[in-house]
């Protein structure tokens, strides 16, 4: 039920309205304006000459078999992060909903990573698996295995879905465990009593009464591998070696900022712009009925 | 079907004791109902049968068998939750199959027995609705169901009415009880609700601060209730207690209201004490003005209930006096003669238990005037 305020002057709801107005207009729309309106034309190297192209930016986009290879590597980037970040988290959370002692302790710490920058959360990856300083890379180098993340492409992609994944799982397992704890204690004693073991349990009670959770946090996840993680990628290996990380944001700001194409880099910030619309309407539109039981 | 057997429970959380040591034999599909306030461990003592908690000391035995260290998997028991606890995102027919299907049996086999289980309830034409699709009766229905389906050796309730409104609960108490009969299932039902624990129980367990205080049929219960506790607690409106005091030889209590009462027959080895009396408001006489032994009350308050009135008094020594009459109903203020016939007394010694008086609802009653 949304509660129907009446203002007796005409002004003063717009006068409230007006900031955060402000706010998104300056902030928003306009530079998202720009970028459509960019998207549209070509300038020449020096930016003295502009032009009008018509679709001709989006034509040669869909037509560049390097810009087809990042829109694989992006899906094939954010469905890891998506899923790497998503099941720890809920392995962590049903871990930490049990009762154990320092529990409490335990969920603080879990925290602390959604707090930490993206360059930040990059360095210390850096110093876990770069081959020569990183933990771990100079251990998989001791075993034999010719570990470098910045000649292979492989172990690059590795690399920024793991540090990417990373500063997700807080955020996935603050909502996971609220999502648990949502659950009637009662409803887990019955199939307990009902003969299920905790595997079945899981599965059959608690996994299916999380959906609405999963599929928020689906959602949050994708938006997050998708448009966030440009941050870790250029602070962990700038798109390299040989574009093997170089994503669809991490594309759009390179040509853009660093190769000055700036109406390929606006038709590529559009695009990325309809798929934010699309997965914020798509969840949207779930989320009404988010509660499905 | 089975026996169940407590042998010694206790339990503590931490330094808090829950229940000191509980003994109980329950006879093959007896129903049991443990009545007693919230927080006198009720409850625990359920799920300490059902096997959602350990006990700290002492055993379990399901028929015969003991469980102690079982889980609640391993027990075979079926439970009905306050709150229904049925799985929100499975049909009817789904959380009545629940139980079958991990047990493994065969698919006909399984439709057949929620079939028939479902029809029994009165539940056949909701089978596929979700439990938010049902009311509160009806999702009390689909609990009860999916706990016979199974045809478990114990059927466990933890209050399973409360969470009904007063018409409802009145009909699924009556239906539970012809569902128990029919079934011969050893049951136990645990609730604070007096009236519940009489009608429904073959025997009660009256619990208080983690203690069996009484074990007995709802009528010795009533009729010779072990302790204060007891006799307080069972019965409504609740038992009068009022002060007063054995004489030296023991056939006769002196009553600080005003008047002794002759005993049939004294309390055996008891005698010169102070005791407490207890009366239930439907045994006070109302007598005339002037008859012997009788005792003015000065009216309160009068409820009419219809049927009958609940009068509460005021006795000449201060205490406080409830009685239920019928055709009489006092103004407030005025005084009403009231008798207290020595057949209905119950005594209860010093440190609350209740003094046991040799054939003394068999004696005809001799009220001595004065004190």
């Amino acid at each position: 039920m949304r509660k129907r305020v009446i203002f007796p002057q005409v002004g003063l709801p717009y006068l409230l309205l007006l900031p955060q107005l402000a706010i998104t207009s300056v902030f928003f729309f306009l530079p998202a304006g720009q970028a459509i309106w960019f998207s549209f034309l070509r300038q020449d190297a020096f930016g003295i000459r502009t032009e009008f192209v018509g679709f001709e930016n989006f034509v040669e986009l869909v037509q560049d078999p390097l810009y087809l290879e990042s829109l694989w590597i992006t899906l094939v980037f954010s469905f890891w992060v998506t899923a790497l970040a998503m099941s720890v988290a809920l392995g962590l959370a049903v871990l930490a909903d049990r009762h154990i002692r320092g529990a409490t302790a335990y969920k603080t710490l879990l925290i602390w990573p959604y707090a930490i920058a993206p360059a930040v959360a990059a360095v210390l990856w850096i110093f876990i698996f770069h081959p020569q300083v990183g933990l771990l890379g100079r251990f998989l180098n001791g075993i034999g295995v010719a570990w470098d993340y910045k000649l292979n492409g492989t172990q690059a992609l590795i690399t920024v879905v793991v540090a990417s994944a990373w500063k997700q799982v807080s955020y996935n397992f603050l909502f996971f465990l609220a999502g648990l704890q949502s659950i009637p204690r009662s409803v887990l004693e019955a199939a307990a009593i009902d003969g299920a073991s905790p595997a079945r349990r899981f599965w059959t009670v608690v996994f299916p009464l999380l959906s609405p959770t999963t599929f928020f946090l689906l959602v949050i996840n994708l938006t997050y591998a998708f448009f966030d993680t440009f941050g870790v990628i250029d602070a962990l290996t700038k798109g390299g070696p040989a574009k093997a990380t170089t994503t669809l944001i991490y594309r759009a700001y390179i040509d853009g900022r660093v190769n000055l194409d700036l109406g390929s880099s606006s038709a590529q910030s559009v695009v990325l712009m309809l798929a934010v619309i699309a997965l914020t309407a798509v969840q949207f539109r779930f989320i009404e009925r988010k509660v499905h039981y | 079907m089975a026996t169940l057997e407590l042998r010694g429970i206790r339990k503590s959380f931490g330094a808090v004791h829950v229940l000191h040591g509980i003994d109980l034999q329950v006879a093959e599909g007896e129903f049991i109902v443990i009545v007693g306030a919230s927080g006198c461990g009720k409850s625990t003592l359920l799920r300490i049968v059902a096997g959602l908690e350990t006990a700290t000391e002492g055993s379990v035995l399901i028929g015969g068998a003991d469980v102690t260290r079982l889980e609640p998997k391993d027990r075979d028991i079926a439970m009905v939750f306050q709150n229904y606890a049925l799985y929100p995102h499975m049909s009817v027919f789904d959380n009545m199959a629940y139980g079958l299907r991990i047990r493994g049996l065969p698919r006909a086999e399984i439709e057949g027995r929620v079939r028939r289980t479902a029809e029994m309830l009165g539940l056949g034409e909701l089978l596929r609705r979700k439990p938010r699709e049902l009311s509160g009766g009806q999702r009390q229905r689909v609990a009860m169901g999916r706990a016979i389906v199974r045809e478990p050796k114990l059927f466990l309730f933890d209050e399973p009415l409360s969470n009904l409104d007063a018409k409802l609960r009145v009909q699924m108490r009556a239906e539970i009880k012809r569902l128990q009969r029919r079934l011969g299932v050893t049951s136990l039902y645990v609730t604070h609700d007096q009236v519940e624990a009489m009608t429904l129980g073959d025997r009660l367990v009256v619990m208080n601060g983690g203690r069996a205080e009484q074990v007995a049929t709802p009528m010795e219960v009533w009729r010779e209730p072990a302790n204060i506790y007891v006799a307080g607690f069972i019965g409504a409106p609740a038992m009068n207690f009022l002060h007063g005091r054995l004489c030296s030889e023991g056939d006769a209590v002196d009553l600080r209201a005003g008047c002794a009462i002759a005993l049939a027959a004294p309390p055996a080895g008891v005698s010169d004490a102070e005791v407490t009396v207890g009366i239930r408001p439907e045994h006070v006489r109302i007598s005339s003005h002037g008859a012997a032994g009788a005792i003015p009350l000065k009216v309160d308050l009068v409820e009419p209930l219809g049927a009958e009135s609940l009068i509460h008094g005021i006795l000449p020594s201060g205490e406080g006096l409830t009685v239920r009459a019928t055709d009489c109903s006092p103004l407030a203020g005025t005084s009403l003669p009231i008798v207290l016939p020595a057949e209905h007394l119950h005594l209860f010694g010093g440190d609350g238990r209740r003094l046991r008086l040799a054939h003394a609802r068999n004696a005809t009653a001799r009220v001595r005037a004065g004190a």
